[in-house]
Formats: structure tokens, sequence, C-alpha cells
């Protein structure tokens, strides 16, 4: 490789185009800069490019090694399959803010150094909240500022984390870190990560926020904010063991909440916590099997989730509805939407030749071959689950079960064209897993189709239908909302307010009446006398520079709109223009005479 | 095809074949599990014919019960609770 041009800088150069398209040049963008970044991710090499010093720190703006390329290679697909799926709409803005979210991803992928990681980091929490506000429904800006605060908190946490780190250090170098040393550095940067990876209880901002996306949106957050906090979680965190029980402990928390949520597009979001969570147990196990388990997971896990939000979007799209007591016999009229689910649903639940099987096994298999009983134990009970909610109670409720009477046509060509990619993804990986292992970072030794374990499998599950057959009346999705940890600021703030609009409103009058009475006549004499003097002399020259003020504040009024939505714009496009600069700065300044330099840490050569 | 496969799930008058075939894949699962060879795993489960079965058809009851148990006592709530 002679010269490099980072992947997020052509996503900013194509975010910054569209707005000055039309509709159809807009819809040829959106699918040929992704095509673009696909071609780009092909042709890169391990290596260290784009080392600068910035205040005295050095940083490294693009730094290529085994583990970021299988993370870009499955980021550049989706970003295509999600633009494809998106082809028809005619927000220009979301187009904006996927792109842009799709770039900070790509920003923390081959981040060398914390601060350029914190650029992505931030980036990616304000670009994608773009795609919940862009549903324009009261509930979408109320959970796209919950989502925001959220991640604005995390990324203070991180920041901190970062800056304690590289006092103690010296060195801003990203890298695998010694939990187990302990220290505040680590505990704030673990739990930024953990709040990205929605590890409860901090999962909540997922469920709360994935189902007020719009059809689109969700289809990208889906795949990025979760996924990349697992990459950082390898690159950083790799063997510590906390994260094994808290990862086998969220596959069970999503699977559990799954059974009792209505909500179609919050029940796949409590499998987003589930499936990171055989991830997260995965970087907790640590050994090269288990972080190839988790790297390749993600992988798969990025396509059959996108895959699942699509087909759940397309029916939300062609029906106006989104809970699953309001669906049902939709079969009759969606049969091409509920085939392609049912591929993704099959491969989230691992069903021997779909890519779940090929994944989630090496994780399960690591489990089993360096971890405790228990933890094996959870994953597989937590694998039941899967099948139970995303295969199963889902697409029965959904496609089948009772006729809702409606008869919805099949969605537009775009759509069912990127499901039909992403099964054929699904099924490709499952059957052929040979090209996705010989990816991972470290050499593979894992057959995942032995006899056995295609028989146990299966059993899995074929008895957890028999499970479903069973219960399946005290299965059946109902018309209410599942508390979840969410409630602390959605319910704890509304307390906190009637708390201070009561006993301290309260407390505050009972202040204000004693001191009343005898210190207050001789005060009225006393203003009395001053406002006279007020009135006569002051108030001329206030009234000269108050009616010049009063001209600027008009004009500051309709600069500041107030809504958390346009400073949310504001605030991304300040950072997409600093990351531009910084990126494209270096791009023209630095770039080819660089050259590539071995790149340290995880799986540095091919 | 497709809506020959998707009608067959869906439509009622293929009910009963519908059941037949579930537990001829049901019989068909438990016994291949019974004949496959096994070795000696990591964890004591591994010797167990029809393992995969037992703790699939047992976690899905569990979590059945757990999750509607745990929702109807004190996780469900209307669907204006927030309001």
């Amino acid at each position: 490789m002679t010269e490099w041009f980072h992947p997020a800088l052509v996503l900013i150069a194509g975010a910054l185009l569209l707005p000055l398209l039309t509709l159809r040049g807009q819809k040829i963008t959106s699918l040929l800069i992704p095509a673009l970044v696909i071609l780009q991710v092909a042709q890169f090499n391990p290596g260290t490019w784009g080392e600068v010093e910035f205040a005295g720190i050095p940083l490294v703006l693009f730094q290529v090694d085994r583990l970021a390329l299988v993370f870009a290679w499955v980021f550049a697909i989706m970003a295509f399959l999600g633009n494809l799926y998106a082809l028809h709409i005619q927000d220009a803005a979301q187009r904006i803010a996927a792109f842009l979210y799709v770039a900070s991803a790509f920003i923390v992928l081959f981040a060398g150094d914390w601060f350029t990681l914190l650029v992505g980091w931030e980036l990616m929490a304000f670009a994608s909240a773009w795609l919940i506000f862009a549903s324009k429904t009261r509930a979408a800006t109320g959970a796209g500022f919950r989502y925001l605060m959220v991640h604005v908190t995390g990324g203070v946490l991180l920041f901190g984390g970062i800056v304690l780190h590289g006092m103690q250090t010296g060195s801003y170098l990203t890298g695998a870190l010694d939990y187990s040393s302990g220290g505040l550095a680590y505990t704030l940067i673990m739990v930024s990560f953990l709040i990205n990876a929605a590890m409860p209880p901090l999962s909540a901002w997922l469920t709360d926020s994935y189902p007020e996306a719009t059809v689109t949106g969700a289809v990208f957050l889906s795949a990025f904010t979760t996924k990349t906090a697992v990459y950082v979680l390898i690159r950083t965190f790799p063997g510590a063991e906390i994260l094994m029980w808290s990862g086998a402990a969220m596959a069970l928390y999503g699977v559990v909440f799954a059974t009792i949520e209505n909500d179609c597009r919050r029940l796949l979001g409590y499998h987003i916590v589930s499936q990171v969570g055989f991830m997260v147990a995965g970087v907790g196990i640590g050994t090269e099997m288990a972080l190839n388990g988790a790297a390749s997971h993600a992988f798969a896990h990025i396509l059959y989730k996108g895959l699942l939000f699509m087909g759940a979007g397309a029916v939300i799209y062609m029906t106006g509805r989104r809970k699953l007591t309001e669906m049902g016999g939709l079969y009759r009229t969606m049969p091409l939407t509920l085939v392609f689910y049912m591929v993704g649903a099959l491969a989230i639940s691992a069903f021997p030749f779909f890519s779940g099987f090929v994944s989630k096994s090496m994780v399960i298999a690591a489990a089993a071959g360096d971890g405790p009983a228990l933890a094996t134990l959870m994953l597989t009970v937590a694998s039941s689950g899967t099948f139970l909610s995303v295969g199963l109670k889902l697409p029965y409720f959904m496609f089948f079960a009772k006729d809702s009477g409606m008869r919805p046509g099949e969605p537009p060509a775009n759509m069912l064209a990127a499901m039909g990619i992403a099964a054929a993804f699904c099924i490709v990986i499952g059957i052929w897993p040979g090209p996705l292992y010989a990816l991972l970072p470290f050499p593979v030794d894992f057959a995942p189709y032995s006899a056995l374990h295609i028989t146990e499998s299966m059993g899995l599950l074929m008895f957890t239908l028999l499970g479903f057959v069973l219960l399946l009346k005290i299965l059946a999705p109902e018309n209410t909302i599942t508390l979840d940890t969410d409630w602390f600021y959605r319910r704890g703030a509304a307390l906190f307010m009637r708390f201070a609009r009561g006993p301290v409103q309260l407390w505050e009058q009972a202040l204000i009446t004693l001191g009343d009475g005898a210190g207050l006549n001789s005060l009225h004499r006393l203003s009395r006398q001053s406002m006279s003097a007020d009135t006569n002399a002051v108030d001329a020259t206030v009234n000269g520079v108050a009616h010049s003020a009063r001209g600027t504040g008009a004009l500051l009024r309709r600069l500041q709109s107030g809504i958390v939505s346009h400073y949310g714009l504001a605030m991304m496009l300040g950072l997409t223009l600093l990351a531009g600069w910084l990126l494209l700065g270096l791009g023209l300044g630095i770039g080819p005479e660089m050259g590539p330099v071995t790149a340290p840490g995880l799986g540095g050569s091919p | 095809m497709i809506r020959t496969v998707v009608n067959f799930f869906g439509d009622a008058k293929y009910r009963r074949r519908r059941w037949w075939l579930f537990l001829l894949v049901l019989a068909a699962t438990l016994i291949a599990d019974f004949l496959v060879e096994r070795h000696a795993g990591e964890n004591f489960w591994d010797a167990i014919p029809g393992w995969g079965a037992l703790i699939g058809l047992i976690s899905c009851l569990a979590i059945i019960l757990f999750a509607k148990g745990l929702g109807h006592r004190a996780l469900m709530k209307d669907e204006d609770y927030y309001d």
C-alpha cells in the first residue's frame, strides 16, 4: 500500500456532498460511497499511518491491524446494506447522519491513540442520535434526549479515564490494559465502554431509544454503537474476568426482558443486549479462541441483527403498527419478508448452516474449554431463550397467530434487496465459514461441524420449540410496557421534580415569610425613595441601552430555537468539521511518505 | 415455492400435518443425539445423551415462567405509565 486515505474521510466527504445533490443524486451517492469504502477496506493491510503531534501529544490517526480489519469489513458491508434499505427515503438529513455515524465508527476502529478514539466516540453519539430524532414524534424526541444524556455522560467518563491514564503512564496510545491492576482510570474507561456495549444496568438507553428511531435508522443503530464497544473491549481489556461474568449475565438479562416485551423492535433490542453478552463474555475469557469468537460473533451478529431489524422495520413500514398484540396473519401477504426475517432468526438462534452457528459456538466452546461450567451453562440457557423470542415468539405473533385482518403488501424493492443480500450472507457464512475464519485476528483451530455439535444444537432448538408450544398461552404478548433501569432517570426525575415542587418549595416559602415582618417596613420606605431616583435619572440611560439590546436579543432568539434536536445537529456539525479538519489536514499533509510501520498490539502481522 | 412453504406453516388445513412433522423432527433429533459418537468433554453433561434436548426444554419453560412471573409481579406496567 503506497498511500492511505481514511474511510471516515470518504464518508464525511459524502455527507458534505449530499445536501448539494438532487434526490436522485443523493440516492446514487448513498450507495456509491459505501461501495467505495468496501473497495477501500479490501486494499488495507496492517500498518500505521498518520502519526502527528498535537499539543505535545503524539496521535496515531490510522492504525490497521487484523482485529480492526474484521470490523472494518462488516462495517463497510453494513453501511452499504443500510443505505440500500434506506434508498427510498427522501430525508437527506438521515442519510447524512448515517454517513457520519459510520464514519465515526471507522474513526474509532482505526484510532491508534485515545484522543482520536474519543473524537470518534463523541461524534458517534451525536450522529446516531439524529436517527432517533428524525422520527419526529414526541416519544422519539424524549428517547433521543435520554439517549444523548447517557452517551454524553459516557463520553465524559471516557475523557476522564483517558486523561488520568495519560497522566499516570505518559502515553496516550491505545492498547491492552491490565484491568486487574485496578485504578480509577481503568474503571472510568471500562464503564464508558460498558455503557456503549449496553451492559445492564447501563443498557436501558438502547431498548428505550432504538424502537423510537426511524425504520431505516434503527437498522444502522443496531449495527455500530454496541459492536464498536465490543471492538474496543477486545482491544483494551482482553481477559478481564469481570467481563466473563457480566457478559453471561447480560446474555440472560436480554433474554428475560425480551420474553415479556410487546414492541417488536424493543424485543430485538433486548436481544442485542443478549448477543453482545456472548461477545463480552468471550472478551472476558480472553483466550485466542474466545477473542476470535467475540470478533466473529460481532461480524455475524451485525449482519443477522441488521436483517432482523430490516424485517421488523418492513412490517412497521407497511402496517404502521409496532406492537405484537396488534399484528398477526401477515404471512399471507408478506411471505418474502417472513422468509428473510426467518433466515436472520435462524442465524441468531445458531441453527446449523446459519452464521450464528459458526460464531456463537466458538464463544461457547472457549467457555467450556477455559471458563467455569456455570458460565457455559448460562450461555447455553441464553441460546434457548434467543430462539424462543426472536425465532418463535416474534415471528409467530407477527406473521401467524390470530388474523389481524391487515393485508399489507411486500415492502419496496430496495428493502427486499437489502434483506435478500443480508440473508445470503447469513447462509453463506454458515455453510462456508472459511473466509470469515481466515479474517480473524488469531489462527483458527476450530471445526464447528461435528456430528455431536449438530445433534446437540438441534436438540436444544427443537425442544425449545416444544416448550414454546406447551406454554404458548402463557407466553402470549400483552399490552404493557416493561420497566427497565431507565425508570430511575425517567420516573426518578419526575419524583425529584415533585419533591422540588412540594417539600422544597414549602421550605422556601417558610423562609420568605419569616423574612417578612420586622425588617420589611423600613425596606419598603427605602425602596420608595430609591425608586424615584431610579425613574428620573437611571431609566433614561438604561432605555437607550435596552433598545439596542432588544434588537440583538431578537436576533439571538431566532438563532436559538430551543429545540434539543437543533442543538444536537449544531454540535454534530461542529464535531464533524473538527474530525474532517483533522483527517483532511493529515491526509493531504502527511500521506504516502509516512510509510507503514508495524502495528503494535493485537494481531499486528497478517 | 416460498409461498407453498409459508402457507404450510400458516394455513389451518395443514394443522395435523404440521403436528406429525413436528413430532417426527423431535423424535429424530433425540434419537440422532443417542447415536452420535461422544468424547469425554470438559463438563459432566458432555457425556449425557439427549442433554441438548433436556436443557433446551427446561430452559425454555423456566425462562417463560420466570419472565412472565417477574413481569406480572413487578415489571409490566400500563402503556401510559410514563406519561
